[in-house]
């Protein structure tokens, strides 16, 4: 168990080349009926580059992507970002009832390039089939989505996202509930993903993990701050982001934050 | 077997009872494929409270000779706007609302039909007249089962994205308005043509009960408005059968067989699955919000890990 490094500690954040964006922000504030519950995020990503981005529920996550993807508008400041963008949400809010497979979610990815009248065809099975390979499910293509485990479930969504060829993909906690070797599995698929050229949001909690990312941005209820991890992750922007005190969790469980509002924590 | 053979045959020999497998079957297609996005959208209800609604406007228009479509047209235009109206008051709630107005609408329709003065028949709009059928009613369920196949095919992909995934039904590419839309259309026509044939009461078995029956054993969306519609035709069929032998009514019959197909289908599916049908019971409504709000809270708890996996 390390502790985060003070800055100019530890490792050297490599240098950011300026290049494209595909997203950036600009003093961005979002909310919901013209009150603000996010303020002052300004932030740009590159092709390439993964970002987590922490806070505690209510921090403000959600409501940055669902700005980025168009359901709500900006309140002020600028946002630039793709048309569409691919979205992985949170599996354990999918429906798994729904009579489909892991083709069909697949295919979901290309809808949006038919006219409203044409249904995929042989070219978009392949294609998703394609994505399922690629995020190593090609061998349960045809399982139905709600059978799946919940690893499997969250890289079918991935392929849907690869479907679109989205170039901007945002994951809404995505490793919420997947075990180490699914957790695994997916971390090394984003990394291909940033291989491939495209810019990754992963809305995260796993503050090891976003260690190991290019970028992080910290929300709570505002821009904590954006950067390196090498330079964001140190304990005081922790504390500030997460509004809690960072403590020692009992038997070796790591770091954890105490919320301000928790008066009475079991021993 | 030549017995059988007869007892089979001989209810086909009457031009009334051909007329009325002829309705079943084109109802039946319809009624089992669209039931199926009916359910998995959740409009169980609101397919219920259309067909209600329709009622006033049907039995005015019963009453003033005009012909029946436009009555119910007009019945669920009313109905809408009164929702609309009526969800706009405060501290009502959606749900309330709606019931409110369908049983105000269906009471008035129920008045109008069954009073001492309405012309004989009136009561046919509530418990339909498959047995009645006329050539203009097979040409307009005709007319239906093609117009919603065809929709429905083409709309099939895009009823699967927001069905499957509604909040992310725009980064796909899909509007989930639009879509919600064109099934609405969809389900006041199916009802405006079906009702007359069916009866208002029992025209939302032949939309609802085939389709959640076909979806204890269907796991794609294609097998399952095969299964559906395979199993609406079966009960209408078997309804005539009843009806013709047992002399019960018509309607009431396929609905009967209806309900009890989809009971013996739950209770096939349970005895052989066993353990295994317990995620299936919350297959029959959306998580709620209340449960959503908990696994929020779950992932919310007081001790947030932040580093936690190594």
């Amino acid at each position: 168990m390390t502790l985060p490094p003070e800055p100019g500690e530890g490792a050297v954040a490599p240098a950011r080349e300026l290049g494209q964006a595909l997203v950036s922000a600009e003093g961005l504030a979002a909310g919901y009926g013209g009150r603000p519950v996010l303020t002052g995020v300004s932030f740009s990503l590159q092709a390439g580059e993964r970002a987590a981005v922490l806070g505690p529920n209510g921090g403000g996550k959600t409501t940055l992507f669902r700005c980025i993807l168009g359901e709500i508008e900006a309140l002020a400041g600028t946002l630039e970002a793709p048309e569409r963008c691919g979205v992985v949400p949170q599996t354990e809010r999918s429906r798994l009832d729904f009579p489909v497979s892991a083709l069909d979610v697949a295919l979901m990815g290309t809808v949006a390039a038919l006219p409203w009248w044409r249904r995929p065809g042989r070219g978009e099975r392949a294609r998703a089939r394609d994505a399922l390979a690629t995020v190593g499910l090609a061998e349960v293509a045809d399982t139905s989505f709600g059978e799946l485990s919940g690893g499997q479930r969250q890289r079918v969504l991935v392929a849907r996202a690869l479907v679109q060829d989205a170039r901007l993909v945002l994951l809404d906690e995505p490793f919420t509930g997947l075990d180490s070797t699914s957790a695994e599995r997916l971390e090394a698929l984003l990394a291909t993903l940033a291989r491939e050229g495209r810019a990754i949001l992963v809305a995260t909690h796993d503050v090891e993990q976003a260690r190991r990312w290019e970028l992080v941005l910290c929300l709570n209820r505002r821009q904590v701050a954006f950067g390196v991890p090498a330079e964001i992750l140190t304990l005081p922007t922790l504390e500030r982001t997460y509004g809690g005190a960072i403590v020692e969790l009992p038997e070796g469980g790591g770091r954890g934050v105490l919320p301000p509002h928790h008066h009475h924590p079991k021993r | 077997m030549s017995g059988v053979w007869h007892a089979l045959a001989d209810p086909w020999t009457q031009s009334i009872m051909r007329h009325a497998f002829a309705e079943v079957v084109l109802l039946g297609v319809t009624g089992g494929a669209l039931g199926c996005w009916i359910v998995f959208y959740n409009l169980s209800y609101s397919a219920e409270s259309l067909a209600h609604s329709l009622l006033p406007g049907l039995v005015v228009a019963a009453l003033l000779g005009l012909p029946l479509l436009i009555g119910g047209a007009a019945g669920v235009l009313l109905a809408a706007i009164a929702v609309a109206v009526a969800g706009r008051a405060p501290e009502i709630g959606r749900d309330t609302a709606v019931a409110v107005v369908v049983t105000a609408l269906f009471g008035l329709g129920v008045l109008l039909a069954l009073s001492p003065t309405a012309p004989p028949g009136l009561q046919g709009l509530l418990f339909g007249d498959v047995l009645g059928a006329s050539d203009t009613d097979l040409v307009l369920a005709a007319a239906l089962a093609v117009v919603v196949l065809i929709m429905l095919r083409l709309l099939h992909a895009r009823l699967l994205v927001v069905g499957f995934d509604r909040l992310n039904a725009r980064a796909l590419g899909v509007s989930a308005l639009g879509v919600d839309v064109g099934l609405l259309t969809l389900l006041a026509v199916a009802l405006l043509v079906a009702v007359q044939g069916l009866g208002n009461l029992l025209v939302v078995a032949v939309l609802i009960a085939p389709a959640a029956a076909a979806r204890v054993v269907a796991r794609r969306m294609g097998s399952l408005m095969a299964l559906s519609s395979t199993i609406a035709i079966a009960a209408g069929v078997g309804g005539l059968y009843l009806s013709y032998y047992a002399k019960t009514a018509a309607g009431a019959s396929i609905a009967g067989i209806l309900v009890a197909t989809y009971v013996v289908l739950v209770g096939l599916h349970a005895a052989t699955t066993g353990a295994r049908s317990a995620p299936d019971g919350r297959a029959y409504s959306r998580p709620s919000s209340a449960s959503r709000r908990s696994s929020k809270r779950r992932s919310a708890s007081s001790w947030t890990r932040v580093s936690a996996r190594r």
